[in-house]
């Protein structure tokens, strides 16, 4: 066996002790404000993990089939009638390989851009809530070091995740990843922002709210997961990917497999197991129905966006369904299922995005359609073109989101700016109907002047993501719909509409934000972000032009797809379909001009009016998601609310607390003791000792009668006892 | 040496007197209320005992009553003593040696 892969466990111990080390010494390594120390400390153990997937990668390029190392016994149960044999063993194979190295790739890049922003971020927290001096800086090296714990945290999870040989281990990663998740959609808990004297518009509140929604969510696709992973150790009574698979290749779907006192046949069995798993993959990859939580996830921080709801955590759910594909080719039903959920969600996502203000609003909607997009692939039998896409758009996606984070950051920084000129009166400070908000791109415009290496990167990012050959999205997607276009049409549709509406949305917030003039002071006093950040920026813009390359539809240079047949029994690689390609490049390129039309041509001045606007009740339609969340709301959480608040009100308080514990409780124990007390205790007790002393005091007053303290009396007593007792001797000694 | 057969008097005789004079006594005792008289009344008493232990220690021959008379005439010259103190000391507090009035002990 080739010795570099028993190096694999430590792509997942190096982010862990990066974490540690975070953990309990992150804050004495900062002993300046300005100080990088944790981050560094994060980015050196990711890109340590980044060198190690290298590694895998050049071992594997010698022996494709890859190899699996076992680290640990994990679960080890033997008994009569059962067996549960889990190690904790890690799998190398060129599917986790392309996983581990997107991962450890695109992560090294957020947590070296991180460094940067993170200063930004905090700062601004420091600023809203007046921290000076000393608890600046505690407030400041306490937040630096905790994000890049969670963060390494986060990491080495997603590495678990992908690197696991068995279900449970991806399970404990999947679990892992939603925990990060939530940690880092309510970093800012805390925040002190919020409208005059409410307290429940505070926007620590709303983000708590967000990490609590993303964290609920995700549940409801991770009890389908652990339905799954049931279903599959009471089938094949194993949970290792390569045993589970081998023998529902060997048994086939019309097998009959014993599940307690029913016979089913494997490929029904299946289809359950394949449907639950799906459920998985629609939580943790935010589709219909469950991707409610994603948009609100923007609530994170910018690199928690880009590195975990863009690039990696949500992608689980696809590498997931690549990981099972044996399974999903026995189920034909499930896989078709998964399409049109994937190409369902592309689309609804897509017109979402166009009617958003919030430039990480729009990136989520985006995310959740390029999702809905993998996932159409792999349900599609695509595997091959899910991955690529995956990769491909954890390059362009996290540029996108990186980008945007420099452009909230330069926003920032020039509402700072004004607002110190305001206070020194060389401005004229115009009065906003609206707060301040780095994040409305109603508020931005211009910025290409300002941020010239954020806008060009930004723009490369936007052509990628809108599929404009050659940059790498065009590559990807046009794999995923050359696929659909044989196979079922009505996905294929979806996806290729989604496309137009990709450019479209993409163009419109280019548009909007980079060019034309500024519509506000802050927008106009915007300023190019510092190195650090621009650097991993420009790294990806490179990787999004050029990524494509590693696999290109044309003979020979199917890279990653001839890499991925290895590990993934039923790729089939992409042909190149020159019609579908065509189509679909000139419906992006008819979305970017339309977007031109609209916001570029005339760009509006006024931070208000949106062309879109006049389409009217559609506008509001897309603008509230289709009203996906009220609709939730009204048939889930509000039953939900009522339901517990009739728990709490009618069936706790009224029943159990008036009636049960005060009525019958405490009524019947004060009865109870009323009859302990009254009859019993006052009556029998208390009756018989009073008696006794009340009879021992009668016979006392009778008694003392006897005591007349007459000397004669005593007298008189003494010679009649003495006569008694002579008596009795007389009459003893007589008789 | 004594002998039962040259008695004048028979011990009977002395026995009678003795439960004569007792009994007197007793009475005494009961009914009067002049402490002085008690008291006279109770000597009665111990001297008719004695009288009856020296004519049964002459009856049976046997000096172990006359004995016991000593020890009760010594008995009764302390008896005197503090009895006659008690009454002097009543006296001084109460100006009467009534022990009628003498009640503050009745329950």
């Amino acid at each position: 066996m080739n010795g570099l892969f028993s190096l694999v466990p430590l792509i997942v111990i190096l982010p862990f002790v990066g974490v540690l080390i975070n953990a309990f010494f992150g804050r004495r390594l900062m002993p300046r404000r300005d100080g990088v120390a944790p981050g560094v400390i994060a980015s050196i153990f990711s890109g340590a993990a980044f060198v190690i997937a290298l590694l895998m990668f050049i071992a594997l390029l010698g022996h494709r089939e890859g190899a699996e190392v076992p680290f640990l016994t994990w679960i080890n149960i033997e008994g009569a009638g059962l067996s549960l044999n889990i190690p904790w063993t890690f799998r190398v194979d060129t599917l986790s390989s392309v996983m581990m190295l997107v991962v450890t790739g695109v992560g090294t890049l957020i947590h070296i851009y991180a460094i940067g922003y993170m200063h930004g971020d905090i700062d601004e927290q420091i600023a809203k809530r007046g921290l000076q001096g000393d608890e600046a800086l505690d407030f400041k090296r306490r937040r630096y070091s905790r994000f890049f714990t969670y963060f390494n945290l986060f990491l080495g999870s997603m590495l678990i995740l992908v690197t696991g040989n068995n279900y449970l281990m991806m399970f404990v990663g999947w679990e892992l990843v939603g925990l990060c998740s939530f940690l880092l959609i309510g970093f800012w808990f805390d925040d002190p922002t919020q409208e005059a004297g409410d307290a429940s518009t505070a926007k620590g509140w709303l983000n708590s709210n967000a990490a609590k929604k993303a964290f609920v969510v995700n549940r409801v696709g991770d009890f389908g997961m652990l339905i799954a992973i049931f279903l599959i150790f009471w089938t094949f009574g194993t949970l290792e990917f390569d045993a589970v698979f081998s023998q529902a290749e060997a048994l086939g779907p019309a097998a009959q497999v014993a599940l307690g006192p029913l016979t089913f046949s494997l490929g029904a069995v299946v289809t359950v197991i394949t449907l639950f798993l799906l459920l998985g993959a629609t939580g943790k990859s935010a589709q219909i129905p469950l991707f409610v939580w994603l948009p609100d996830a923007m609530a994170g921080p910018t690199p928690v966006s880009a590195l975990i709801h863009a690039a990696t955590m949500v992608t689980a759910g696809i590498y997931m369904i690549a990981r099972s594909n044996v399974l999903y080719a026995m189920a034909p039903v499930s896989a078709t299922v998964v399409a049109i959920i994937g190409a369902a969600t592309a689309f609804v996502a897509a017109t979402m995005a166009v009617a958003q203000y919030d430039i990480k609003k729009v990136l989520a909607y985006s995310t959740i359609s390029q999702l809905g997009f993998m996932i159409a692939a792999v349900g599609l039998g695509g595997y091959i073109a899910g991955i690529f896409h995956l990769a491909t758009h954890a390059f362009f996606k996290a540029l996108l989101f990186l980008g945007s984070g420099s452009v909230i950051h330069g926003m920032e920084h020039g509402h700072h700016a004004v607002a110190h000129g305001a206070e020194h009166g060389e401005h004229d400070h115009d009065e906003h109907s609206h707060p301040f908000d780095p994040q409305d791109m109603r508020q931005m415009g211009g910025l290409k002047d300002r941020m010239p290496v954020t806008t060009w990167v930004y723009i490369i990012g936007a052509l990628a993501l809108a599929g404009i050959p050659p940059l790498a999205g065009f590559w990807s997607k046009d794999e995923i719909l050359a696929d659909a276009s044989g196979t079922n049409n009505l996905v294929y549709i979806l996806l290729t509409v989604a496309a137009f509406f990709t450019a479209f949305y993409m163009a419109r917030q280019v548009f909007m934000v980079f060019f034309g003039k500024p519509r506000t002071e802050a927008a106009a006093h915007a300023h190019e972000s510092p190195p650090v950040m621009t650097v991993p920026l420009v790294i990806l813009a490179v990787l999004s032009v050029i990524g494509g390359a590693m696999n290109l539809p044309i003979e020979g240079l199917h890279f990653l797809g001839e890499w991925l047949e290895e590990s993934i029994l039923h790729a089939h690689i992409g042909q190149f379909e020159p019609t579908t390609a065509l189509l679909a490049t000139a419906l992006a390129v008819i979305g970017i001009v339309l977007g031109w039309l609209l916001y570029g041509r005339e760009p509006s001045e006024e931070a208000e009016r949106d062309p879109l606007m006049a389409a009217g009740p559609v506008f509001t339609f897309l603008n509230r998601r289709w009203y996906w969340d009220e609709a939730y709301a009204a048939v889930f959480v509000k039953p939900y609310n009522r339901f517990a608040r009739f728990l709490a009100d009618t069936i706790d308080w009224r029943f159990w607390h008036d009636f049960v514990h005060d009525s019958i409780i405490y009524e019947a124990f004060l009865a109870w003791s009323q009859i302990l007390s009254r009859p019993i205790d006052l009556g029998m007790i208390d009756g018989a000792v009073n008696g006794i002393a009340e009879f021992i005091g009668g016979i006392s007053q009778r008694l003392r009668r006897a005591q007349t303290g007459y000397v004669r009396n005593y007298a008189l007593a003494v010679l009649l006892g003495a006569v008694v007792i002579l008596g009795y001797i007389v009459v003893r000694f007589l008789m | 040496m004594l002998n039962e057969t040259n008695f004048l008097v028979p011990t009977s005789y002395y026995v009678i007197l003795s439960a004569l004079l007792f009994t007197l006594g007793v009475i005494g005792v009961l009914v009067r209320r002049n402490a002085i008289l008690v008291f006279m009344s109770i000597e009665l008493m111990l001297n008719s005992a004695n009288l009856a232990f020296v004519a049964f220690a002459r009856a049976f021959t046997d000096l172990a009553g006359q004995v016991s008379v000593f020890f009760v005439i010594t008995v009764a010259a302390a008896e005197v003593a503090i009895g006659l103190a008690l009454i002097v000391a009543i006296f001084r507090t109460k100006h009467s040696i009534d022990i009628d009035e003498l009640h503050e002990m009745r329950g």
